[in-house]
């Protein structure tokens, strides 16, 4: 299956207006928000068959990378039902404490790498989160690398949810590039108004286009980032190559720092859908 | 602080009783007209006492321990300010009351914790500060045991372990407080209200401490469901935990006909077999169970039959005691042994647990065993022997100077080894003469001991006295 982006250049460029419109009606409260103006599903997973999910539609990642993922994460990321497992139309990736191959913990990480990769687009998932401290889901872009030749952070990542086990309502959206990524990368957090992202679905959302990313959870947009927020000097890396798409549920790393032993386990991101527009 | 003694029994007619009595002309009353009669007012206290809220304190408690403070005030005009007596203070040892609603009591089942700002004028740790004691059942009471003050203004968090019960709760704030390192403190207390955080999540309740515990007992026993539990994961990611009355469980019996347990956790035993009591907390599955392994009807040791006035009786129920200091020092810091003493239709008996020595004292005054020579008990191991079992009973005298230890002491060693006679499930009568020992007259002390690694580690005493034949 193939689902190259379709925009043309011209109805981006009125998208953007429009949503431009809208962000400086967000610091209104009574006004209500235009959360999402690309409304024609162009990829989906809705997690209807039950078993693993899909290998049309995701890779896995296997192992513990280098150096935990580039992050110190201590665990071990497989593809056992244990670890992955579509089951009454969710995805369940489970976070299990158990000595695996070296590893103290086991997850999993899926990507859509080589399967489904689009330059824009709306990109939203309805997630379940777990809770503890040391666990670190995301829901996340990254771009191609072109067979090895770019390296991140040049390929660009887009962060459209990360989230930290020990603080339940907080949601996290990023972008890394070269000259902001790691520790420097451009975020915002969203704190959700009295509730938790481990008690209930949530749908965390980014609209991307040319020259902008806006960021939204459930119905409330919470940032836009534009090449005008990158430090001085640096690259826009989100107007050329294409991205794929990431699931995963990281345990320890320097994101979230290792579980305690209050941290309660298994722990389990449970995905409704994820759903591509344009 | 634990005392908390009924002083204020008296018992006002709430207006809410008065019309569900009018309801009552018209049909049978129902829950449901109940509950709707209740205020849902959330707070408790702001600026000053919310409507209907009354203050009590602690009968033993510093009654002045507590004012409205205009001077210091986390927001609006006043704030609640305690202050924790010194010790010694002929006003009240310690700092503690209950804030009760007396207009009826109020519906908390849409909040999902109390919240409050708080400071200390040093940093503090209160013994005990909740909600849903009410100095009448105090169903549904809870506490946050040992909450930890600073001298800036905090918000605290004590969770509800179940708002559907709180339809009707008069039990609005209560804390008890004593002094640290003997000093007394101020602390204060402001927007004291119940809320609907929504970030209150993650229940983990549990009973007696989550630990699963298997005990052997008997038709008749009664055994409280202790140390019962609720944690919650706070939206700042803290996990918090509260001591939550029975109320909020619903217990039960894997085998009912083998003991039943009742809504405040209580388990009487009816039959012989095996049960498990396990409890729930809203639907959540409580960590931690009792397995009760009932062996029947409790035999009962056999009734000594010697002259009252040839004995000097240290436990029995037969005779009259001479004074006892302990029946378990707890030495430390090697004791490992718990006491579990229980009683069956007014008989007592001793019952060590994890047992690995203990020692039984009666040296005020001791006794004067000279014409008395020998060592009588009764002795109970349920379950099973341990194969290595090996018991040693020392009997100790204190000389002249009648304490424990100095230079004059004299001691007698009885060994009790392992043979047909000692048996489990049984009573077994031990006696030992000591006339071995070279002056008796100034006895304090018996110390059982197991010797040479043995792993006997429960057993029941009754009838221990010294006698002459």
């Amino acid at each position: 299956m193939n689902f190259k982006n379709q925009f043309s250049i011209k109805s981006l460029t009125k998208y953007s207006l429009l949503l431009g419109l809208f962000i400086s009606y967000s610091c209104s409260e009574n006004e209500s928000q235009t959360v999402t103006t690309m409304n024609e599903i162009v990829w989906a997973d809705e997690f209807l068959i039950n078993g693993k999910p899909d290998t049309n539609n995701w890779n896995f990642d296997i192992g513990t990378g280098q150096n935990g993922w580039g992050n110190n994460e201590l665990q071990y990321y497989t593809d056992r039902l244990q670890n992955i497992e579509v089951k009454n139309g969710m995805l369940h990736i489970k976070a299990v404490k158990e000595p695996y191959l070296g590893s103290s913990y086991t997850s999993a990480k899926i990507t859509t790498k080589g399967i489904f990769e689009q330059k824009y687009g709306r990109y939203e998932a309805k997630i379940k989160l777990p809770w503890g401290q040391g666990l670190w889901p995301a829901f996340w872009l990254l771009g191609d690398d072109s067979n090895g030749t770019v390296i991140w952070p040049q390929i660009g990542e887009i962060d459209i949810m990360e989230y930290r086990g020990q603080q339940p309502t907080i949601t996290h959206g990023s972008i890394h590039g070269p000259g902001y990524s790691a520790g420097e990368a451009i975020t915002k957090s969203y704190t959700l108004p009295n509730d938790r992202f481990d008690t209930g679905f949530h749908i965390f959302g980014i609209e991307w286009g040319p020259n902008y990313i806006n960021y939204y959870v459930d119905d409330v947009l919470y940032n836009q980032i534009t090449p005008s927020d990158l430090p001085k000097g640096t690259e826009w890396v989100f107007n050329d190559n294409n991205f794929y798409i990431i699931l995963n549920l990281a345990v320890g790393g320097s994101f979230v720092g290792s579980p305690n032993t209050q941290t309660v386990f298994p722990q389990e991101m449970i995905v409704d859908y994820v759903r591509v527009y344009k | 602080m634990k005392t908390t003694k009924k002083l204020f029994s008296k018992i006002t007619t709430p207006l809410a009783l008065l019309i569900l009595v009018n309801l009552g002309c018209e049909r049978d009353i129902s829950d449901e007209a109940v509950q709707a009669t209740f205020s849902t007012n959330q707070t408790v206290f702001s600026d000053s006492f919310s409507a209907g809220l009354e203050y009590y304190p602690f009968a033993d408690s510093k009654f002045e321990a507590f004012s409205v403070d205009t001077e210091v005030k986390y927001q609006g005009t006043a704030s609640m300010r305690f202050d924790v007596p010194n010790e010694g203070d002929r006003n009240g040892a310690y700092a503690g009351a209950i804030f009760r609603d007396d207009n009826g009591g109020r519906d908390l089942s849409k909040y999902d914790a109390l919240t409050f700002w708080a400071k200390a004028s040093k940093a503090a740790t209160i013994n005990d500060i909740g909600f849903g004691q009410d100095f009448g059942q105090n169903k549904f009471q809870v506490s946050k045991r040992a909450l930890r003050l600073t001298t800036n203004w905090v918000k605290y968090t004590i969770p509800i372990p179940d708002a559907s019960k709180l339809k009707q709760e008069k039990g609005m704030f209560w804390y008890a407080e004593g002094p640290e390192n003997g000093d007394g403190y101020s602390f204060w207390i402001d927007e004291l209200k119940f809320e609907k955080l929504g970030t209150i999540a993650q229940p983990r309740p549990s009973i007696l401490n989550g630990d699963n515990i298997s005990v052997n007992t008997f038709i008749g026993v009664n055994i409280n469901i202790a140390d019962l539990n609720q944690t919650f994961n706070l939206g700042t990611g803290e996990d918090i935990s509260i001591s939550s009355a029975p109320g909020y469980f619903v217990f039960s019996s894997s085998n009912p006909s083998v003991a039943s347990v009742s809504e405040t956790g209580v388990v009487e035993i009816l039959s012989a077999g095996n049960t498990v009591i396990t409890a729930t907390l809203g639907g959540v599955e409580a960590k931690g169970s009792l397995t009760i392994n009932s062996v029947g009807s409790f035999v009962f040791a056999p009734t000594p039959t010697r002259d009252p006035n040839n004995v000097v009786s240290i436990f029995s129920d037969h005779y009259t005691n001479t004074p006892v200091d302990f029946f378990n020092g707890y030495w430390q810091p090697y004791q490992t042994t718990q006491s579990a003493d229980f009683s069956i239709l007014g008989d007592n008996f001793l019952n060590y647990t994890n047992f690995n020595f203990v020692g039984i004292q009666f040296a005020n005054p001791t006794v004067n065993l000279t014409d008395k020579p020998n060592l009588h008990f009764n002795m109970y191991i349920p379950n099973s022997v341990p194969s290595n079992f090996d018991f040693l009973v020392t009997v100790v005298d204190f000389g002249p100077d009648r304490v424990n230890g100095g230079t004059d002491d004299t001691r007698q060693q009885l060994f009790v080894r392992r043979s047909p006679s000692i048996v489990a499930d049984r009573w077994i009568t031990v006696e030992f003469s000591l006339s071995a020992m070279p002056t008796r007259s100034n006895v304090g002390l018996i110390i059982f001991e197991n010797i040479n690694f043995s792993l006997l580690r429960n057993f029941y005493l009754d009838n221990i006295y010294f006698y002459k034949n």
